[in-house]
């Protein structure tokens, strides 16, 4: 299989010298091509900071991130912009969708800003709405939309330039149960149907339970690392509830 | 405690208030430097004329101040406001904190008070040095020459800025309060969060309005320039004046969704890069802006329309004079004064008939003015007029549909006759055409372009006139261009040119005497002006209704006048050009926030900086151009409508005129778009 996503001991330190805070320590791991990788943790973990660092928005302090072969804590400028377009696909656990423009326009953007034609983008548009259950609301505007059909919206702008990496923030923080169940369906389907590489950030066990593989962290390390493999997702879930249950702390913390 | 936090809320939002500060410093300088000419030109060498003129333009220009204040004043609270909606997660946060509501807008008063008293301090500053400036280009505009510099500073003026700047403040501060205290803590907490409902408008309902708004501006355009005759009264000017500002509204409102709606099915263009984006981003804001979009719009008309005028009136004044006022002095009486007239016209009264029966020879001789000495190349004639030939019957045939084009015009005025043989003479004086005549012949002279029309048209009919029983046809088919009587303008609305025998001493109207001073050299003629001036004083002035125009006294109130009302348009013109500027920049600013979180979410997805940037400026762009683009449609009639109303002071000089309003509209306006897009660049940018 080939490797997407090779982050190699990469460090994160916030401060200076006196009092310092390290946000990622020494993390490493690999994600393949197809996976459907979540990271979970605790607020204060490092797991958003991670995510910031895999997506450009924030630099490492050590270490290397490799993605598709490209080191991405070398680059600069427009070329991270242009990286950020062509490799990654993003989504937010606010949507973060432009509320001046309809569902159908803010996918567009995605591709348009590609400078990809019109006809391309229509046809891309049509196929990602329909895998998403979205086709009917695509003339709507954000405020317009439920947090379910926002989220699929902004899954559908990150996935339709075919980016080799779906980054995902707590994307099922915002909604409610049965949109996030609704959501996460999507994301199986996307993954198996497109073979999208997905990288999922959450805190929450159930969400995580879709994941094909999880990593935990704490304290800015790899704490431990569950395969979905054979089991069902109620095994899955089982697992990581007990991982979760480790993470918040075990018995020798409890005085 | 409050007013450090005050201090550093200001030091940390300079950025934001850059262009309000801005604003406010250049409004306090203007209205310094505009108050302040009254002791400028107290330095001045000039004649007691122009002080005269320059006392008028001063009394005029406080009271446009006041009127600048009031415009002033509602940027101002306009600003804070958008300030204010700005600041509101900050006013959200204090108010959880637990300060009270009267704390916040001691605050606000606190910080009002430091920016009114900055602004004012630097504002004054830079009026006082400008207003030195200011002195060469009064000098200039009033021919006087400003031999030696001195410094000048305005007491009155500084005290003025004071007090009006003062007021402005102390409303602001009251509104602010009232502001605040309205304020509910929810609102102020979500404040950015609110998202904006984006309605399209019905496309069809657009077409349709625009349609009908455009026919409306059609028609007002029509009537301020062709059909400008069909305006009966001066308040009729209101009409299509109204009917230009509400069709601008609905233009606006219906361009705003009709643009979108056009560009959205152009899918290839509406899906290319950021166009999507940028054009979302417009009419959004111009759904909600369409009434400040006019009032802007309507504010730069007046700006390009005062200013193109005001600055081509005083080129156009001094440029005509020349051929205006060919000789030195013009003395001119009525004759043969009845008591039904003395009594009706307040030039004359029951003392000058006896004085009306002789001619200006004889008068000037009871004046002790002894014309044979002080002047020479005299010309003396007297001018003729009859109840029998009123301007409707020189119109002929053509006097019906005349009436009906200038209902305004008075047809009853009797037509005025002179000699050919005394015309001619005149000519020779003035350096115009010599004329001759058959002795049924007749011709018009005239020089007041608009009558020109309507002569013409009677002119062409071949329209007879019946003199003392004797009939006259006309020998050219149009008026020939000419006048006797010096003025500032072109006025001669037509004077009839006669054989020397169609006329008799019967009908003699004015006694009229031209001539040069006597003099050898340029410098003594001062002294021959004060003695023609001081007849005004002798005690026999009451009892005659001589006149009299010198080339000078011409020449100077028509400079001084000039210069009035170019100091006076000048000064509206650049206080609603920055109005104008700075709430356009101030709304782009104070959205600068909501747009901020859209470039982060266009950053986060890929977009590269120089396409963010050109989205921005493209933005920015089309809203500073947008309003100027059809502000600039209208004063294409606009001006044609100035020039009309002011063509009796000729407006051959409108080009560089016109150059020089767009070079002030491209300074300041494009200098208030270029800070607005840097500021809103930087606003963006940092996370």
């Amino acid at each position: 299989m080939e490797n997407i996503l090779k982050v190699e001991n990469i460090e994160k330190y916030y401060g200076n010298k006196s009092s310092l805070t390290k946000a990622i320590d020494n993390i490493c791991f690999e994600v393949e091509k197809g996976e459907f990788v979540a990271i979970m943790g605790a607020s204060g973990s490092g797991k958003t900071t991670l995510l910031n660092c895999l997506s450009t928005i924030d630099k490492v302090t050590s270490g290397h991130i490799y993605i598709s072969g490209i080191d991405i804590t070398k680059l600069k400028g427009n070329d991270l912009n242009k990286f950020r377009r062509e490799y990654l696909g993003f989504i937010f656990q606010d949507f973060n969708l432009l509320d001046t423009l309809t569902a159908y326009e803010n996918i567009a953007l995605a591709l348009s800003i590609q400078n990809i034609n019109f006809s391309q983008i229509d046809k891309k548009i049509k196929s990602v709405a329909a895998q998403l259950n979205i086709s009917d609301c695509l003339d709507k505007y954000p405020y317009q939309m439920s947090g379910g059909q926002k989220q699929r919206v902004a899954s559908a702008r990150a996935i339709i330039t075919e980016p080799k990496l779906v980054l995902a923030d707590e994307p099922t923080g915002a909604l409610d149960s049965k949109s996030a169940k609704m959501l996460l369906e999507r994301f199986e389907i996307l993954n198996s149907e497109l073979e999208a590489t997905i990288l999922m950030v959450t805190h929450d066990a159930f969400t995580a339970s879709y994941a094909s593989r999880v990593i935990f962290i704490k304290d800015g390390k790899i704490f431990n690392e569950i395969n979905k493999g054979e089991s069902s997702r109620k095994e899955f879930f089982d697992k990581i509830i007990d991982v979760v249950t480790l993470l918040g702390g075990d018995l020798s913390d409890v005085i | 405690m409050l007013f450090k936090l005050s201090l550093k809320n200001i030091r940390k939002s300079f950025k934001d208030y850059a262009i309000y500060f801005f604003t406010l410093i250049l409004g306090v300088a203007i209205f310094y430097i505009f108050n302040a000419l009254d002791s400028q030109t107290v330095m001045m060498n000039v004649s007691s004329n122009t002080r005269d003129i320059i006392k008028l333009m001063t009394n005029l220009l406080s009271g446009v101040s006041v009127f600048i204040a009031f415009i002033l004043g509602f940027l101002i609270i306009y600003a804070s406001r958008f300030l204010i909606k700005r600041r509101k997660k900050e006013f959200g946060i204090y108010l959880t904190l637990g300060m009270s509501k009267r704390k916040i807008s001691m605050i606000l008063f606190v910080e009002t008070l430091f920016i009114g008293i900055i602004s004012l301090v630097v504002g004054l500053a830079i009026g006082i040095i400008l207003s030195q400036f200011m002195s060469i280009l009064v000098a200039n505009m009033f021919e006087a020459d400003l031999t030696k510099f001195t410094f000048i500073f305005s007491n009155s003026s500084f005290i003025k800025t004071l007090i009006y700047f003062g007021i402005m403040y102390l409303f602001v501060m009251i509104f602010n309060t009232i502001n605040v205290s309205r304020c509910k803590l929810i609102d102020l907490i979500h404040g950015s969060k609110k998202s904006e409902k984006i309605k399209l408008k019905n496309p069809i309902i657009c077409i349709i309005i625009f349609i009908i708004s455009s026919c409306i501006l059609g028609y007002a355009y029509y009537l301020v320039t062709n059909g400008i005759n069909s305006l009966a009264n001066a308040v009729e000017i209101f009409k299509p004046i109204i009917m230009g500002a509400v069709s601008t509204f609905l233009i606006f409102w219906s361009l705003s969704g009709l643009i979108l709606k056009i560009v959205m099915s152009m899918k290839k263009l509406y899906y290319r890069g950021l166009n999507s984006f940028t054009l979302r981003q417009l009419s959004s804001k111009i759904n909600t802006t369409v009434v400040s979009m006019t009032i802007i719009c309507l504010m730069l008309f007046v700006t390009i329309c005062v200013l193109s005028s005001a600055l081509s009136i005083k080129n156009s004044m001094t440029h005509n004079l020349k051929t205006l006022a060919p000789a030195d002095v013009e003395f001119y009486k009525t004759l043969d004064l009845t008591e039904e007239i003395a009594n009706s016209n307040w030039r004359y009264n029951i003392n000058m008939i006896e004085d009306s029966k002789i001619s200006a020879r004889e008068t000037l001789e009871k004046l002790d003015y002894d014309i044979d000495k002080y002047l020479k190349d005299i010309i003396e004639f007297n001018t003729y007029s009859t109840d029998d030939i009123l301007i409707k019957d020189t119109l002929g045939s053509y006097y019906d549909e005349a009436h009906r084009l200038y209902p305004l015009a008075d047809f009853n005025a009797k037509e005025e006759f002179i000699k050919l043989s005394d015309y001619n003479k005149i000519a020779r004086l003035f350096n115009l055409d010599e004329l001759s005549l058959n002795d049924d012949e007749y011709i018009i002279i005239a020089d007041y372009e608009q009558t020109n029309i309507m002569r013409n048209e009677s002119l062409k009919l071949n329209t007879p006139i019946t003199l003392l029983g004797k009939t006259y046809s006309p020998k050219y088919d149009k008026v020939i261009n000419g006048f006797y009587h010096m003025s500032s303008n072109h006025m001669n609305t037509g004077i009839f040119i006669v054989p020397d025998n169609a006329v008799d001493e019967s009908i003699r109207i004015q006694s009229v005497i031209i001539g040069n001073y006597n003099v050898k050299i340029e410098k003594e003629k001062e002294n021959i002006e004060n003695i023609v001036r001081s007849i005004e004083s002798h005690p026999y002035a009451s009892m005659t209704n001589l006149q009299t125009a010198t080339k000078l006294h011409i020449y100077e109130s028509s400079v001084g006048l000039g210069a009035m009302v170019t100091f006076i348009g000048i000064y509206l013109g650049i206080i609603f050009l920055i109005s104008s500027a700075a709430i356009l920049a101030l709304k782009e600013l104070s959205e600068s926030t909501d747009n901020k979180e859209r470039f982060i979410v266009l950053r986060k997805i890929g977009t590269d900086e120089k396409s963010l940037n050109k989205a921005l400026f493209n933005q920015i762009a089309i809203f500073f151009m947008f309003p100027l683009l059809i502000a600039i449609i209208h004063s294409v009639f606009g001006i044609k409508f100035c020039n009309y109303i002011l063509s009796s002071f000729g407006t051959n000089q409108l080009l560089p005129s016109i150059i020089m309003t767009a070079s002030v509209i491209v300074i300041i306006y494009g200098g208030y778009f270029l800070i607005t897009y840097i500021c809103s660049k930087n606003i963006i940018k940092d996370r």
